[in-house]
């Protein structure tokens, strides 16, 4: 060989991979070295949507932290919102009106299925199936259409509030939840014939990225990654919260932890939400959404505008000191939000504003393992690796 | 025997997980507490690496996921402060058990002089970025931790963000930021 290509033989190239690049989603970035088309090294560089939302949950009040959960995992937003009250209701010891939780699971049901379906569409679109993005965001504009009526927004719902919903369902909510639900399971069949079995796909998807059960406890994986590799856990049946025990629904598990499985399982955990939606809205029970507390719920806009009662209760929750104050104590709670287990822990001093606020992001401990999946692969399967993992950049960095 | 018996538990009887740590290490073991239903320990620094260890590799508690690892500055919680000795940090580990579902936090009191923990790398892989924030926000360094670099902010970021005394608003690095630098 001659000299020179001697010496390019053994040098390896560096690759910046994001963080603009269109497959990182957000603003990811990885440093890779290779040599030719194999990886050799991965070095993840994050901290690009460092927000300080920690430090903020410091400085603001508990209802207004609410705020701030939605930017962190903005393809689910109403995951978050759940999440983080959940944990401030156990602070403070609250039991929600039933009707309230089963609003809340099935709008945190409803994120997951958005949630899945962006990462289907995104996913599926990276490694050049386009039809699926397609049929994928079909589907969620109407679960977004369904948010927006609900919520008042498409992104930043903000619904939930400490002792329950910003506001109850709409009228007419069940009948387009139900025409969603029963036109659902056809695009989800489509999909599957699109991709599931389908030679492209197999191959750039099986045996991609693959990670044993028992590393995926040690890097700390949770949700879908986790489940992928075998584990069987899901917080919903391990530790229910919100009413979660009155639904049956099945837990997927795949066996060899690798990107197709990981394709397979969310595949799955959406025809299971739709099985909890559709329990949830047929025993929806009836009654209040709100904790009948004053001093929690804000009274209704007639109250607090017509009565010297209602006036008073409203200024009390708002004012600044006034509001929900949770004993002094920290907890640490956990739920299953569509990428896996979303943590918060808080120390509260006794005052309206938490003494410090942590979040544990399902979407940091994902990110850790993009090395350990990688190294040794191509540069192509990076891409199919990231969009199975499904990292949100604004959870990551928070 | 300690003191530790009589703030154990409100129901009486103390949790296993309790007993088993006490009995393993006597020193080691500040304060065994339940709140909320949650069960929390407080480890001297020097041993909280072995009590994790202990915990995890125990074949009856088995607490083989770690959750989260984190830190309080409680330089403002005069209480906590007097109570251990005036350690302004404290580390925070959550775990879990996939054997039995029992979760459990451990924290360690850090003092400013001697701004240290053992990583626990070693015992769980995925621990190694949950360190390395806890090092970018609060500046605790982890004793033989293979790439203690920051991870959120800049390497050549100045101050620990998630401290008490430092600012909500920042010491004005954004007006300072050089950006040119940075992309050097």
């Amino acid at each position: 060989m001659h000299a020179d290509m001697e010496r390019v033989a053994g040098e390896k190239m560096m690759l910046n991979f994001g963080p603009q690049h269109p497959a990182t989603h957000g603003t990811l970035r990885i440093v890779l070295e290779l040599d030719g088309e194999t990886v050799v090294k991965a070095t993840p560089h994050l901290g690009y949507l460092h927000t300080g939302f920690e430090k903020l949950g410091e400085h603001l009040d508990y209802n207004q932290y609410i705020v701030v959960t939605d930017r962190m995992n903005y393809l689910s937003p109403l995951s978050n919102n759940f999440g983080y009250v959940l944990a401030v209701e156990k602070l403070l010891g609250l039991e929600i009106p039933k009707r309230g939780e089963y609003v809340r699971v099935i709008m945190a049901e409803l994120s997951r299925l958005a949630d899945h379906l962006i990462w289907l569409g995104m996913g599926a679109l990276d490694l050049g199936a386009f039809t699926a993005f397609l049929y994928g965001f079909k589907e969620r504009e109407k679960l977004y259409n369904i948010f927006e009526k609900t919520t008042g927004a498409r992104l930043t719902t903000s619904y939930t509030r400490v002792g329950g919903v910003l506001r109850d369902l709409y009228d007419g909510f069940e009948e387009e939840v139900n025409a969603f639900l029963s036109a659902f399971p056809k695009t989800l069949k489509e999909v599957h014939t699109l991709l599931t079995r389908n030679r492209i796909w197999m191959d750039r998807t099986k045996e991609v990225g693959v990670i044993s059960g028992e590393d995926a406890i040690s890097y700390g994986l949770t949700g879908p990654c986790l489940r992928a590799s075998g584990v069987e856990h899901d917080l919903r049946k391990a530790e229910p919260y919100s009413s979660y025990e009155d639904f049956d629904f099945d837990v997927a598990v795949g066996d060899n932890g690798d990107v197709y499985d990981r394709y397979l399982v969310r595949m799955e955990e959406m025809v299971q939400s739709c099985h909890i939606v559709r329990q949830a809205m047929d025993n929806l029970p009836e009654g209040p959404v709100n904790v009948p507390d004053n001093k929690i719920s804000l009274p209704e806009k007639k109250d607090a505008y017509g009565h010297i009662e209602g006036l008073i209760h409203h200024f009390k929750i708002i004012m600044d000191g006034h509001g929900v104050q949770p004993p002094r104590g920290e907890i640490y709670s956990a739920t299953e939000s569509p990428n896996g287990e979303l943590g918060f822990y808080i120390v509260s001093d006794g005052s309206g504003t938490a003494y410090r606020i942590r979040i544990r992001p399902p979407s940091l401990l994902q990110y850790q393992v993009v090395p350990h999946m990688i190294e040794g692969g191509m540069v192509s399967d990076v891409v199919a690796v990231l969009g199975s993992l499904n990292v949100i950049a604004g959870e990551l960095d928070r | 025997m300690s003191e530790e018996e009589n703030d154990t538990t409100s129901s009486g009887k103390s949790p296993v997980v309790f007993e088993r740590v006490k009995e393993q290490f006597q020193d080691g073991v500040l304060d065994l507490s339940e709140e909320f239903d949650e069960l929390s320990l407080v480890a001297h620094r020097d041993s909280v690496y072995e009590i994790l260890e202990f915990l995890k590799n125990d074949a009856k508690l088995s607490y083989d996921f770690l959750v989260d690892v984190t830190a309080v500055d409680y330089s403002q919680m005069e209480d906590v402060l007097t109570k251990y000795d005036y350690a302004r940090f404290m580390v925070v580990y959550h775990l879990y058990s996939y054997k039995t579902g029992d979760r459990l936090r451990v924290k360690a009191p850090v003092h400013e002089k001697e701004l240290s923990v053992r990583t626990v790398t070693s015992l769980w892989k995925g621990a190694a970025w949950l360190e390395r924030e806890v090092y970018d926000m609060f500046g605790i360094t982890f004793e033989n931790h293979p790439n203690l670099r920051r991870i959120l902010m800049p390497d050549d970021f100045e101050g620990y963000p998630l401290c008490k005394d430092y600012p909500l608003r920042g010491r004005g690095e954004r007006e300072t930021f050089d950006f040119e630098r940075q992309n050097a």
